[in-house]
């Protein structure tokens, strides 16, 4: 599974989560000196996209409600443009659903004014205030007491999954090297190059790019900075059985307050319907365990958002941790002398800025002095195999059945996950690791049964291709 | 570019196993001609498939095959009755027939079906509809266990397609949740993989009213049995580690070592095609409410086996299914509506009864019997019948209830009922 170390990289791009998959992605599109830039990146983990990019709410942020003039909110507002137009390109699943942000009381509606004036700060200028029966009228199963809300027709949801694979597959195809299952465990810049020690050896490396999530700010110490601390905040999710998704067709929001987001309710791209999340500090960076008070908490909210959606089972109950750090902002920076670029503190919209922080780190390596340019000629891109229901999947797709009966081949029925999906992902570029893996990358095994019908079978399919 | 295939037959029955199998010989007996079952899985049978112990076919049959012997047997019996029986073919979605969007009764017409097998996509145009996919154990989630999310974690299908359909291996030390007949299967399945079960936790009452899988696993397996407690935490991060177990009375919470937990029961219908049709739901579980021709509120459609009753056992699913062939016979040649009818609702301390409507001229439901789901033990239930509020039959029935096992008593318990008035609602005399 784990690829050899490379002994000589150009850039060595620290974490394959979201971030760091659409950094080695944009960093292998660029040649120096006359030749592609050799890319390496090192993931601790035994897949890309395991840490924070695989549980989180999968929403397309337009950056309506960022704090105007930060980083994040330009970030943002750029990823959101760049990823939506990739997403079509190679086949990302994202449905453009829009969303209603509902206040509940006085005071929060009283505050939908300055949301609109906060998003048309931020250069978003479609969100508009409307009143209850607007509101209703876009979400009929809406629990009683909404007064009024903010129309943010942009927001969208998106496959988070495909979304760091199209990266990681891209990345590949333009010859960067992914190695998996290596932690790197020191880092020390020399005058010409640096040193990069892991758990599987050590690579020289002109670049260090620091994209690792929640441990970032343990490889920044590393190369002897102190900027920040991560300080995980856990966010919990429950997803409900597809037979809810005709409950609500848009995102529902909350007012944002001081402590966050707040708790929403979303449709998925997978045709469930999402719960969350809670906001909870935890010391532990490895915490990603569900509680008793989380799901008391999330019910409590559901109850009051959608009643409907308590009648029906919870299909999966999952929770993601946050990069959460001393700062209002991103901390992102690039240190020229050590030739190291930070992307830190990417705490609750990374997936939405993944393309745009790469293009930015592009940028903050050609400040500090890489010649980096654009490859003139590069492979055709990817094209992925689409997991979301808005598309056509391969089971409904008489065409691909006829040419590889394969396709025909129904295995995980809840979520009609075919033999032929699951042999390419096998076969693919970034094989999974695990069950849990494979889930990522053909739904086999999410759906409401979790494996009553399907699991031995599919737990013998993932062997005999690892075999 | 191939356009899905067309394919008219008289009766889609959906799902292979005890019931729908039944169902279709029957209907090959009373002379109907193209039966289809669609049978999601490479082999047809249903969930007796992967149960290896004996005593399946005792009421359809006389006889105690083991799982599998009574699937294969079923199986032969559809092939020879000229059963037009397709494996790996699911149907995935209904389609709505062009006459649906003009006039007359919209979205009621027997619908079509989608089918996708690895021969093709395929559009069913049947003239009658048999439900019969049966039903599931809930999964963790459903049953919102919190902890981390290890590999580790099965319910009893899952458990048993491993071992037995698939020959692998599970952990060494299991924990068993729950304390109902498919709990012990879960146990001799466990002991069949060489893995030792290490509790069975039961929210079942303290040592006076034993549960009958717990008696068993603890007398003959020495199986110790955790009474009064839930699950409420799963611990390992790559494989289980441990559960922690609530005490339900005193909220104590102790820790029991173990890299393999099984979900048992907690039973819910596979109900996702008859929700999809929009069908009119039981009381208690979300499958569809029939009369006792196993009419549903469609007219064409018709129900039967564990989709109905979650669960009883596969003899009684089977005896639904030829049960059924009249009513869809008689569909088949008048093609009537459902008359007048009742529903019949579940009182203490029953979650569901089934079937869960009277209907004029619907005659005696299958087997003579009507089912329910006790949530209590009671030695001596005295069966009570009441419609618009009176009390038209009481009766005391010689057998106990056992909460995780279906009750059967006589449908002649509704025979002073009427199916012009109002609800019917059957329960115990407290
Ligand atoms: C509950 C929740 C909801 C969210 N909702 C949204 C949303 O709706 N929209 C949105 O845009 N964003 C959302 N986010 C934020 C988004 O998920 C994150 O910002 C994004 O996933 C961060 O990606 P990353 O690549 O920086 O981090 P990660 O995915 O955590 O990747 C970092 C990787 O680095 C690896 N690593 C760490 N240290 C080392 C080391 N020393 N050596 C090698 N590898 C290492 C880790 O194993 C990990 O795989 C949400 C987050 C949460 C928790
Ligand atoms: C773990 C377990 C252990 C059990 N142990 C016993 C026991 O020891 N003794 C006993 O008598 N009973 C037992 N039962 C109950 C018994 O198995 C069932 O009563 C019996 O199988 C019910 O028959 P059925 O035909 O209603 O459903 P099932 O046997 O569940 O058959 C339903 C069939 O429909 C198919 N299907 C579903 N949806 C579709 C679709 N969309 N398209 C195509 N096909 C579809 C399924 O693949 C399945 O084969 C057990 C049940 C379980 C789950």
């Amino acid at each position: 599974m784990t690829a050899v170390l490379p002994v000589r990289a150009d850039v060595v791009v620290v974490g394959g989560g979201v971030v760091g998959c659409a950094v080695a992605r944009e960093l292998a599109g660029h040649e120096i000196d006359g030749r592609p830039l050799d890319v390496v990146v090192v993931e601790a983990r035994g897949d890309v996209g395991d840490g924070t990019s695989k549980a989180n709410t999968a929403i397309l942020h337009t950056g309506f409600d960022a704090t105007p003039g930060t980083l994040e909110a330009r970030l943002v507002a750029r990823g959101y443009e760049l990823l939506g137009a990739y997403a079509a390109e190679v086949g990302i699943p994202v449905e453009r659903t829009g969303a209603i942000l509902v206040a509940w009381s006085a005071d929060e509606l009283a505050a939908l004014p300055s949301l609109l004036s906060k998003a048309q700060a931020n250069g978003y200028a479609d969100a508009r205030l409307v009143e209850a029966d607007e509101v209703y009228a876009a979400v009929p199963a809406l629990g009683a007491g909404a007064l009024g809300g903010l129309a943010v027709p942009g927001e969208s949801i998106i496959c988070p999954w495909t979304t760091t694979l199209a990266f990681a597959t891209e990345a590949l195809g333009r010859g960067a090297r992914l190695v998996r299952d290596t932690r790197v465990v020191d880092v020390r810049p020399g005058p010409v190059d640096t040193e990069v020690v892991t758990t599987a050896g050590r690579i020289r490396t002109t670049w260090v790019v620091n994209a690792a999530g929640l441990g970032g700010d343990e490889l920044d110490r590393m190369l002897g900075h102190d900027r920040f601390t991560v300080v995980p905040r856990r966010g919990e999710l429950l997803v409900f059985d597809k037979l809810a998704r005709p409950l609500v067709d848009v995102i529902v929001l909350p007012v944002p307050t001081a402590k966050g987001k707040g708790v929403l309710v979303s449709p998925t791209v997978f045709g469930n319907v999402m719960l969350g999340p809670t906001a909870e500090e935890v010391p532990d960076r490895g915490d990603t365990s569900t509680s008793d008070a989380g799901f008391a908490f999330l019910l409590g909210h559901g109850r009051r958002l959608l009643p409907a959606l308590l009648d029906v089972d919870v299909t999966a109950a999952y929770a993601g941790l946050r990069a959460a750090t001393e700062h209002a902002d991103y901390v992102v920076d690039v240190d020229a002398g050590q030739r190291y670029v930070l992307l830190g503190g990417i705490r609750s919209t990374g997936l939405t800025a993944s393309m745009a922080l790469a293009e930015h780190t592009v940028r903050l390596l050609r400040e500090a002095g890489a010649d980096l340019r654009p490859r003139p000629v590069l492979p055709p891109p990817a094209r992925m195999p689409n997991i979301g229901e808005a598309f056509v999947r391969p089971y409904q797709d008489a065409e691909r059945i006829a040419q590889d009966p394969a396709y025909g081949r129904i295995v995980c029925f809840c979520e009609r996950v075919t033999r032929g999906e699951i042999r390419d992902a096998l076969a693919g570029p970034v094989p999974p690791a695990d069950l849990d893996g494979l889930r990522r990358r053909t739904r086999a095994m999410m759906g409401r049964c979790q494996g009553f019908a399907c699991g031995a079978e599919i737990t013998s399919l993932l062997e005999a291709g690892h075999a | 570019m191939p356009e899905p295939r067309i394919d008219a037959c008289d009766v889609l029955v959906v799902g292979g196993g005890p019931a729908g199998l039944s169902a279709a010989v029957a209907l090959r007996s009373a002379g109907v001609e193209r039966v289809v079952v669609a049978e999601r899985e490479v082999v047809a049978g249903g969930v007796p498939r992967h149960c290896a112990h004996p005593g399946f076919g005792l009421r359809d049959r006389r006889r105690a095959w083991s799982g599998p012997t009574y699937a294969r047997r079923l199986v032969e019996d559809a092939l020879s009755a000229g059963v037009d029986l397709r494996t790996g073919t699911m149907v995935t979605d209904w389609a709505a027939r062009d006459e649906d969007a003009g006039g007359g009764a919209p979205g009621l017409a027997v619908p079509d079906a989608w089918v996708t097998s690895p021969l093709g996509r395929a559009r069913v145009v049947p003239r009658a509809v048999v439900l019969a996919t049966g039903a599931r154990e809930r999964p963790r989630a459903a049953r919102m266990i919190a902890g981390d999310r290890p590999d580790g974690v099965y319910t009893t299908g899952q458990l048993q397609a491993m071992v037995h359909l698939h020959g692998r291996a599970v952990g060494s030390r299991a924990v068993v949740v729950g304390s109902a007949p498919v709990a012990w299967s879960a146990v001799l399945t466990l002991r069949e993989a060489g893995c030792r079960a290490v509790a069975m936790v039961t929210d079942g009452p303290a040592a006076d009213i034993p549960a009958p899988a717990a008696v068993a696993a603890q007398a003959a397996l020495g199986v110790p049995v955790v009474r009064r407690s839930h699950v409420v935490r799963i611990v390992g991060r790559q494989r289980v580690r441990a559960v922690e177990v609530r005490h339900l009375d005193t909220g104590a919470v102790a820790t029991i070592d173990c890299d393999t937990v099984v979900l048992t029961a907690d039973w819910t219908p596979e109900s996702e095609l008859s929700a999809r049709l929009g069908l009119e739901v039981a009381d208690g579980f979300a499958g569809p409410r029939v009369d006792a021709a196993l009419r549903t509120s469609r007219p064409g459609v018709f129900a039967v086996g564990n989709l109905l009753h979650p669960v009883d056992t596969a003899d009684v699913a089977a005896l639904d299914g030829r049960h059924v062939a009249r009513a869809v016979a008689g569909w088949l040649s008048d093609e009537r509506d459902r008359p007048v009818a009742t529903r019949v609702r579940p009182g203490w301390p029953f979650a569901w009864v089934a079937p869960g409507l009277l209907a004029a001229g619907a005659g005696v439901s299958a087997n003579g019997r009507l089912l329910a789901w006790p949530t209590q033990r009671v030695r001596t239930p005295r069966v009570r019948v009441e419609q618009d509020g009176v009390v038209v039959a009481e009766r005391t029935l010689r057998w106990p209830t056992a909460p995780g096992r279906a009750y059967r008593m006589p449908w002649s318990l509704l025979d002073a009922c009427d199916p012009a008035g109002g609800d019917i609602v059957v329960g115990l005399r407290e």
